[in-house]
């Protein structure tokens, strides 16, 4: 990578993946962000689920749009060719780069302004057209780098650093993502790293549309009492409604559960979602009861986290299109240019 | 007495007909039948943007000479919609002929007494064959395509094998419109003054191996011959046929043999922002992309083009313009787009420009396109305009040579990378600007680098730092005069006599040009004239100017955009660069260029000087 980096020293007893990377492997650059940022801790979720893994850092493409949110990407997976585009655009980069070679796993940094404010519409059309992507939406309520506006996510009477209640409704992304179609959906906290990482995780190898919604506090804009984006208010209001334990099939299975806490999807490609309940009536394979739950949840002022729905049966834009299996960027000469004969035959049929 | 307009093989018809009517198909039989007879024609659509009930015009040049461009005039008006009847009975030209449903009566106020007027009783005719309303509207263009057909001495074994060829297996079709063809031909030869009629067609052997065919559907075929791999598209007029026949065309000849999957992708876009968006996207990760858009759509594209300009990254842009701003003239053209694409983006940015003539060159110069901005790592414009684009005309037969490579540019791979090799992404390695660049997944440790719109060094690192950002923005600069190398030169027809005055011009106005020229020479008035291709602008084009007194700039928009191009881009006197605008949505004239340069150069005195 040509980013400044920490050291790549590794202590030597780091514990290295099938691959032999270290999670050091899979760092970026030194944060610039404040300390204590919310996103910190997602990018060190990133990296360890990476890790976990055992992707290659190399083919993984890592693409951002603009803010806070999505400087991150400099601050993970410094081996990945990344790609900071224009605001409220990631989605339709992240679109074209798919298309043009479906074998990399592409990984969209967004924020609650990029996305949920100027980038709304490509949020909603990358969500309807089933690309196949992790998308980590960074929501801390607050414009951070032009100095604490709110955003499109803030909810209705949230007071913001200077005590200005916010007038307008929130856009809430998951319901969003749930309406355009999205296959996997999810709702974290950057302060629940047992949650997230086992999220992330199922996301990358997800095939088709991923959405991860992942409250993360702002420590300088939006961390103070009457914001509903604070670490204290998000803590106080969590209600998951379930955990993962993702288990590729052959592993074993270490845990006990009690029976019927326990809800597994077995997915296209073979692996099986485990699901810890700890909502006992929750079906993470209901995209409408997913919806009225949120709602519901809502209206009392709680914060549904966790895997909130998955189809098991999703299929991405690759399929709908019905492209070859190849990358299209590594198609050559004789199979893209049908050649002069055929060219011949047009202009006959043009005379 | 009229002095009646007598002309063979060389004349204007102009259809005014409603649109929705199913006119357009019987108008383009009636100019293929004129292309079947070896008699070079171009068909004009001058069309609303609307899909019922308005007016539409067909109009079609009948030139043995092979000019293709608009004349101007009208010779004989098929005058078919009563909404437009006035307007269209004061555009024939004196001695012209008027052609019309005679079934109700016009007051003699409407009508003109120095044209010779035809009258034929359509609607009864059809009225008394047909009971179905529908069936009686369109076989009404079909009828009058028989009478035109007994007037002007069209063959109509050459009507009746287009309609075998369009009604293939489908005889019950084929058979009724052979007879509407008929009906109306007899009845023009029992009951009309055919042998009065002045305009006639001979057959001619003019055509050759030349082909009929719009630009879009070019343009569409040079990006699938081109290599092109992933197309994103808003739907626009009148751009919306290109990303619709790559698809149709590739969907049969772009298809894997193994499996039937397709060797490309396209996707229907939101909107211009993620259309281009995509481009961008796919371009970065090493696909060939291209969008095709219209004025309104690269408005909405200028914030990526900038993006695209500073990180360097490859995009074909097809603009099919249409007359502007904003919504403008939706359904009508003009060339008014040059500043907007050339300079699109905040902050200093210069994008490269094809200007296409003809078909011919829509396909050649997107498949070109293709290649230059991987070669350039840029967006690269071709800028056709609604004239070309959705018109069909007579152009020569595409061609492509099968030993041809698509150009990649500079791209770094994985040995490469292996091996040791620097890799700066912006660093300029053999002073042509051009850095080399590396497709994201191609090595595990080496060449992944960060792409943005913020300002970089060297090796793709942010930094603000002034130095830095001078010499990238420096070497964007050396960048592009590489690119003046790479583009199609500018062609230049000489006068038949050394003259002091020249004349430039580009894209849809040519045919129109070639026209002129000739016309201007057989009056004594001599111009050496330049075809430009492409900005920016080769050193001959200010070799060009410089050689001559008095340059005319000529072009389809308001402001002179090529003329403050020229100007602003080679440093030019502007005093030099005369001016010479038509755009008020309808293609540019021959008639029209003549005029006004031949009432331009009047005013230099003496006038023997000019062709000295």
């Amino acid at each position: 990578m040509t980013f400044l980096a920490k050291p790549k020293l590794h202590h030597p007893s780091l514990r290295v993946n099938k691959l032999g990377y270290t999670r050091r492997d899979y760092e970026g650059a030194v944060s610039t962000l404040c300390a204590g940022c919310g996103h910190d801790s997602i990018s060190a979720a990133i990296v360890q689920a990476c890790f976990n893994m055992d992707i290659e850092p190399h083919k993984v493409a890592k693409l951002s749009g603009i803010g806070c949110s999505s400087k991150t990407p400099t601050y993970f997976l410094g081996g990945s060719h990344g790609f900071n585009t224009v605001h409220g655009r990631m989605p339709s980069v992240l679109t074209g780069a798919s298309l043009a070679n479906r074998d990399l796993i592409y990984l969209g940094i967004s924020g609650d302004g990029d996305s949920a404010s100027i980038g709304i519409g490509q949020f909603a059309h990358v969500m309807r057209r089933g690309v196949n992507m992790t998308y980590i939406v960074m929501n801390n309520g607050v414009y951070g780098l032009t100095k604490g506006q709110f955003s499109a996510t803030a909810d209705q009477g949230s007071k913001s650093k200077k005590g200005v209640a916010n007038p307008d409704a929130p856009v809430d992304l998951v319901g969003l993502a749930l309406q355009m179609g999205a296959t996997f959906v999810a709702r974290s906290f950057s302060g629940d790293k047992a949650q997230l990482i086992p999220l992330i995780e199922a996301a990358l190898v997800h095939p088709g549309a991923a959405f991860i919604d992942v409250v993360s506090p702002c420590v300088t804009f939006n961390n103070h009492a009457g914001s509903t984006k604070s670490y204290d208010y998000v803590r106080e209001h969590n209600e998951a409604v379930n955990r993962i334990d993702f288990f590729i099939p052959g592993e074993e299975i270490t845990a006990d559960y009690a029976p019927g806490s326990v809800q597994e999807v077995l997915q296209h490609d073979g692996t099986v979602l485990r699901l810890r309940k700890l909502d006992e009536g929750y079906d993470a394979r209901d995209r409408v009861a997913a919806m009225n739950h949120l709602h519901k949840h809502h209206a009392l002022g709680e914060l549904v986290t966790g895997l909130l729905y998955v189809d098991p049966d999703a299929s991405d834009m690759h399929a709908h299109l019905n492209t070859v299996d190849k990358p299209l960027n590594t198609l050559g000469d004789d199979a893209v240019c049908p050649g002069s004969a055929a060219l011949e035959k047009i202009n006959a049929s043009l005379r | 007495m009229i002095q009646k307009i007598q002309a063979v093989n060389d004349f204007v018809v102009k259809f005014a007909n409603v649109n929705g009517s199913g006119s357009a198909s019987a108008n383009e039989l009636f100019a293929r039948s004129m292309l079947r007879m070896g008699v070079p024609v171009s068909p004009r659509n001058i069309f609303p943007s609307n899909i019922q009930g308005m007016p539409t015009w067909y109009e079609v040049r009948v030139s043995e000479s092979s000019y293709l461009g608009r004349r101007g005039g009208c010779d004989l008006m098929v005058a078919m919609n009563p909404q437009t009847w006035d307007a269209d009975v004061r555009e024939i030209d004196p001695g012209g002929y008027l052609f019309y449903d005679n079934t109700r009566q016009i007051p003699a106020s409407r009508m003109r007494d120095d044209v010779t007027v035809i009258g034929i009783p359509l609607t009864q005719i059809c009225n008394d064959a047909y009971t179905d309303a529908r069936e009686c509207q369109l076989f009404k263009n079909i009828i009058y395509v028989g009478a035109l057909a007994a007037l002007l001495d069209i063959d109509t074994k050459e009507l009746e094998k287009l309609f075998s060829e369009q009604y293939r297996g489908k005889e019950k079709l084929l058979e009724s419109n052979i007879k509407a063809l008929h009906m109306g031909r007899d009845h023009a030869l029992t009951n009309l003054d055919c042998a009065g009629m002045g305009l006639k067609m001979r057959r001619a052997d003019r055509v050759g191996k030349r082909i009929f065919i719009d630009g879009n559907q070019a343009a569409a075929l040079g990006c699938a011959w081109g290599g092109a791999t992933v197309c994103a598209w808003y739907p626009i007029t009148p751009s919306s046929s290109i990303p619709e026949t790559f698809d149709k065309y590739c969907s049969k000849l772009r298809l894997d043999p193994a499996t039937g999957k397709r060797n490309y992708a396209i996707a229907q876009a939101e909107d211009e922002l993620a259309s281009i968006g995509m481009v961008i996207g796919a371009n970065w990760n090493g696909a060939r992309a291209f969008t095709a858009t219209s004025g309104p759509g690269i408005s909405l594209m200028t914030e990526f083009l900038g993006l695209a300009y500073f990180a360097e990254i490859p995009a074909t842009v097809i603009n099919v313009q249409r007359g502007g701003p904003s919504t403008g003239l939706p359904s009508r053209t003009q060339q008014s787009d040059l500043l907007a694409c050339a300079y699109a983006s905040n902050g200093d940015t210069k994008h490269v420009l094809l200007f296409p003539q003809d078909p011919k060159e829509c396909f050649d110069f997107s498949a070109a396109a293709l290649d230059l901005a991987d070669r350039l790592q840029t967006p690269v414009f071709v800028m056709s305009d609604l004239d070309i684009g959705m018109n069909t005309r007579l152009c020569d037969p595409f061609t492509w040579d099968d030993s041809k490579r698509m150009d990649r540019g500079k791209v770094m791979t994985h040995d490469e990378l292996e091996a040791g090799k620097d890799f700066g992404r912006y660093l300029d390695v053999d002073g042509d600007g051009i850095p080399y660049r590396t497709y994201p997944g191609t090595h595990p440790t080496r060449g992944a680098f960060f792409t943005r719109g913020t300002t970089k060094d060297r090796y793709a690192r942010y930094s603000e730092e002034g130095p830095v950002y001078v010499d990238n923005m420096e070497r964007l600069q050396r960048k592009f005069e590489t690119a003046k190398e790479l583009v199609p030169r500018p062609l230049v027809t000489s006068a038949s006599k050394p003259t002091k005055f020249g004349a430039i011009y580009f894209g849809s106005t040519g045919p129109a040009m070639e026209e002129a020229l000739d016309t201007l020479e057989r009056e004594g008035m001599y111009l050496d004239a330049m075809r430009i291709c492409a900005f920016p602008f080769h050193a001959s084009v200010v070799d060009f100017i410089e050689a001559h007194d008095h340059v005319f700039v000529i072009e389809q928009n308001r402001d002179g955009q090529l003329r403050n191009m020229l100007i602003i881009e080679c440093g030019l006197d502007s005093a030099q660069l005369i001016s010479m605008v038509h755009y008020d949505g309808t293609p540019i004239t021959a008639r029209y260029i003549t005029r006004a340069i031949a009432s331009r150069l009047a005013l230099f005195s003496p006038l023997k000087e000019v062709a000295q």
